[in-house]
C-alpha cells in the first residue's frame, strides 16, 4: 500500500523520540556548560612547557632551547631564542620560547620530536578572550605550566615520563660515578682494592 | 619537473593496471538516444544561468555550480572549485615528509585515518619499511572504522538534501559521534587524528580501547536496521532517488570514478580486493555491485559497504595479536629516503585516494602529488545532472559525496 514506507518512517521516530526520555543510548546531548564534557586522557588541544619544581617555575623549565620542535612543527608557530651568556655559551634555557595559538594546529609533532620531554599537550578549549588579539600569541610564562598539572591530565603517559626520567638520571649518575672512579684509580696509579675511606 | 632529474625508471606501486580487471571492455555510447547538448550559443537568450553556490548548505562545502536552466531543467552544468585550494601539494615539497602527515588529516577531513593511510603507506613503499602486525590489524580497524563513519554521514546528508531536514541527519551523527570518541581517545582529537607513521602507528591502543570498539561496532547493526527501516522503503526517497543521475558503466570507467560509485554503477572494482594492501585478503568481506547506477544505487551501496565493514571490524577485533606498533627501524627525525618515486593508493570511503612521492634524497619530497578520489569523480557532474531539475542536483551531487577539502587541496 502506498505510504506504508513513511508510516514505518514515523514509527522510527517515534521510538526515538518516547525513548530520549529513559534510554540513554538515544539521548546523547551534554547540557554543557552546566555539565562538563568528558574528555579522554588522550585528548589534546595545545601544548604547554613543563617545569619540575613549583617554586621556581623558570629556573626548572626542562626545556634547553634545543629548537628540535621549532624546526619540526608543520606551520612553523613556534618562536625560540636561546638563552646565551656573557661569553657567548648557550645556557641550557630558553630566553624567549614564543607559540601562535592561532596558528598551532595541535598536531603533537613538537611532543614527539622532543628529546627531553619538555614539550606536552594541554587540554584547554575553553579559551575565549574579550580582546581580539588577548591570548594568541603565547609567552613562556604563560606556557609553563607544573609536572603535577601533567599528572592530572595524563596520568599515564606522565608517569611513564616520569619513571623514564628517574631511569635515565640514574643511569647518567651512575655513568658519573663509574667515569669518575675510573679517572681516580687511573690517576692514583693504584689497585682498585684499596679500603673506603673513614666517613665517605 | 625538471628535465635534469633522474628517476630510476622502475618505480614502487607504479604497476600496469590490473588484470583483475572483470569487465568488458567499453561499450561505446548510445548516441541515437535522445540526448541534451550542451548550450553553448548566444541564439538560447531563454535560458537563465543560476549560480549555486558557493555559498549554498547544500553544496558539500565551498563549490560552485554554474547552472544554465530551461525553466528548471538543466541543460548545461560547470562545477566550479578551487575555493578551499589551500596549496597542499606545493606545501609538501616545503615541509618534511613527516609533517605533512597533519595536512593529509585535513584533505578528507571526513576520513582522516584513511589518508593517514594512503601517505603512510606510499612512504613506505618509497623509503622500504615494513609494518608490524598489531600496527597493520590496527590500520584496517580504524580504516573500516572510518568507512562507516563516512557512509553513515552520507546517507544522513543525502536525506537532508532530499528535505528531510535535519532528522535522519542526526540520527546518522549520534553513531558518528561514537566512532569519534574512539578516535579521540585512541590519537588525541576526533577528525584529525595524525595517527599513522611511516612503518606503524604513532601510539598503541590505550587498555580498554578494543572493547570499546567491539562494543561500537556490535551495536552498528542495530542502528543500520532502523536507518535502513527509516529510509529505505521510504517513498519519497525512492521516487526522488531513483532513475537520478543514472551513471552507465563505460562512462565511468572512461573518467576514472573509483569507489562506491564506480560499484554501483556495476563495475567490479575494489582495491580491497584488487591491490590486497595491508592485510586485507585475510579478511573474509564482500564487495556489494549496484545494477542501475542511480542515486539509489549509489546510497543503497553504501549502507551495504557499511554491513561488510561491520563484519571486517568483528574479525579484525578478534584477531588482533599483540606486540609492537612501530617498525623499530624507522626514525621520526632526519628521515631522508633514497631517490625515487613511489605511488601508495587505498580504497578510501570515496573512492581510489593515492600519493605520488618522488624523493630525491632530501629531507623534503621532490613532488608529493595527491589523487583525491572527490576530485575526479565530480567530472562527469555534468553529464549525470543533464536533463534533470535542480532538486535532482543537489541529490546527484549528494550522491557523489564530496569533500572540498579533497577537491581543492
Amino acid at each position: 500500500m502506498l505510504g506504508t514506507g513513511i508510516v514505518q518512517g514515523f514509527a522510527i521516530t517515534a521510538r526515538n523520540f518516547v525513548g530520549s526520555f529513559h534510554d540513554p543510548a538515544r539521548f546523547v546531548t551534554v547540557q554543557y556548560p552546566e555539565e562538563p564534557a568528558p574528555v579522554t586522557e588522550n585528548y589534546r588541544n595545545f601544548p604547554f612547557l613543563i617545569y619540575d619544581a613549583e617554586d621556581d617555575p623558570m629556573g626548572t623549565l626542562r626545556c634547553v632551547a634545543c629548537r628540535i620542535c621549532e624546526k619540526e612543527c608543520p606551520p612553523q608557530c613556534i618562536y625560540i631564542v636561546p638563552d646565551i651568556d656573557e661569553k657567548g655559551k648557550p645556557r641550557k634555557h630558553p630566553r624567549v620560547f614564543d607559540l601562535d595559538v592561532s596558528v598551532c594546529m595541535s598536531c603533537q609533532i613538537c611532543v614527539e620530536v622532543c628529546p627531553f620531554d619538555a614539550i606536552k599537550m594541554d587540554q584547554v578549549f575553553a579559551l575565549a578572550a574579550t580582546d581580539r588579539f588577548d591570548g594568541l600569541l603565547q609567552r613562556k610564562e604563560q606556557l609553563a605550566k607544573p609536572n603535577r598539572y601533567f599528572h592530572q591530565i595524563h596520568p599515564a603517559e606522565a608517569a611513564e615520563v616520569d619513571a623514564r626520567l628517574v631511569g635515565e638520571r640514574t643511569q647518567a649518575e651512575e655513568k658519573a660515578r663509574a667515569m669518575a672512579a675510573a679517572k681516580l684509580a687511573a690517576a692514583t696509579g693504584a689497585s682498585a682494592a684499596q679500603p673506603p675511606l673513614p666517613g665517605a | 619537473m625538471r628535465a635534469d632529474l633522474n628517476v630510476p625508471a622502475a618505480g614502487n606501486g607504479i604497476a600496469a593496471p590490473p588484470e583483475a580487471f572483470s569487465v568488458d571492455p567499453p561499450a561505446p555510447f548510445d548516441s541515437t538516444g535522445p540526448r541534451i547538448r550542451p548550450v553553448r550559443d548566444e541564439f538560447h537568450g531563454d535560458l537563465l544561468e543560476v549560480s549555486m553556490g558557493p555559498h549554498h548548505p547544500s553544496t558539500h562545502g565551498v563549490f560552485r555550480m554554474v547552472v544554465t536552466l530551461d525553466g528548471e531543467t538543466i541543460v548545461k552544468l560547470k562545477p566550479v572549485f578551487g575555493y578551499l585550494h589551500r596549496n597542499h601539494e606545493k606545501l609538501g615539497e616545503a615541509t618534511t615528509y613527516l609533517s605533512s602527515m597533519p595536512y593529509t588529516d585535513r584533505l578528507d577531513y571526513f576520513c582522516a585515518m584513511t589518508n593517514n593511510w594512503a601517505y603512510a603507506l606510499a612512504v613506505e613503499k618509497l623509503a622500504g619499511l615494513s609494518v608490524p602486525p598489531r600496527a597493520e590489524y590496527l590500520r584496517v580497524i580504524l580504516a573500516e572504522l572510518t568507512r562507516l563513519l563516512n557512509h553513515t554521514c552520507l546517507a544522513g546528508f543525502l536525506l537532508q538534501d532530499c528535505g528531510a531536514s535535519g532528522t535522519p541527519l542526526m540520527y546518522a551523527f549520534r553513531e558518528r559521534e561514537k566512532i569519534l570518541d574512539l578516535f579521540e581517545a585512541l590519537s588525541g582529537s576526533r577528525m584529525m587524528c595524525n595517527f599513522q607513521r611511516f612503518g606503524g602507528c604513532r601510539v598503541d591502543a590505550p587498555t580498554g580501547w578494543l572493547d570499546a570498539a567491539r562494543r561500537v561496532a556490535e551495536g552498528y547493526p542495530r542502528f543500520l536496521d532502523e536507518f535502513e527501516g527509516l529510509i529505505t522503503g521510504n517513498e519519497i526517497v525512492m521516487a526522488r532517488t531513483q532513475g537520478v543521475g543514472r551513471l552507465p558503466a563505460a562512462l565511468a570507467i572512461s573518467a576514472g570514478v573509483t569507489g562506491p560509485m564506480l560499484r554501483a554503477a556495476g563495475v567490479a572494482y575494489d582495491l580491497r580486493k584488487v591491490d590486497g594492501y595491508g592485510y586485507y585478503p585475510r579478511f573474509d568481506f564482500r564487495v556489494p555491485f549496484g545494477g542501475d547506477g542511480d542515486t539509489y544505487d549509489r546510497y543503497m551501496i553504501r549502507i551495504l559497504e557499511m554491513r561488510e565493514s561491520v563484519a571486517i571490524l568483528q574479525q579484525a577485533l578478534r584477531d588482533v595479536p599483540a606486540g609492537p606498533v612501530m617498525d623499530p627501524k624507522a626514525r621520526l627525525r632526519g628521515f631522508r629516503p633514497k631517490p625515487g618515486e613511489a605511488y601508495g593508493r587505498i580504497e578510501g570511503p570515496k573512492g581510489e585516494i593515492g600519493f605520488y612521492l618522488i624523493s630525491d634524497g632530501g629531507p623534503n619530497p621532490y613532488r608529493y602529488r595527491v589523487r583525491a578520489p572527490s576530485f575526479v569523480n565530480l567530472t562527469i557532474l555534468e553529464d549525470l545532472c543533464l536533463g534533470h531539475t535542480v532538486a535532482d542536483a543537489v541529490i546527484i551531487l549528494g550522491s557523489i559525496d564530496i569533500v572540498l577539502g579533497e577537491v581543492d587541496r
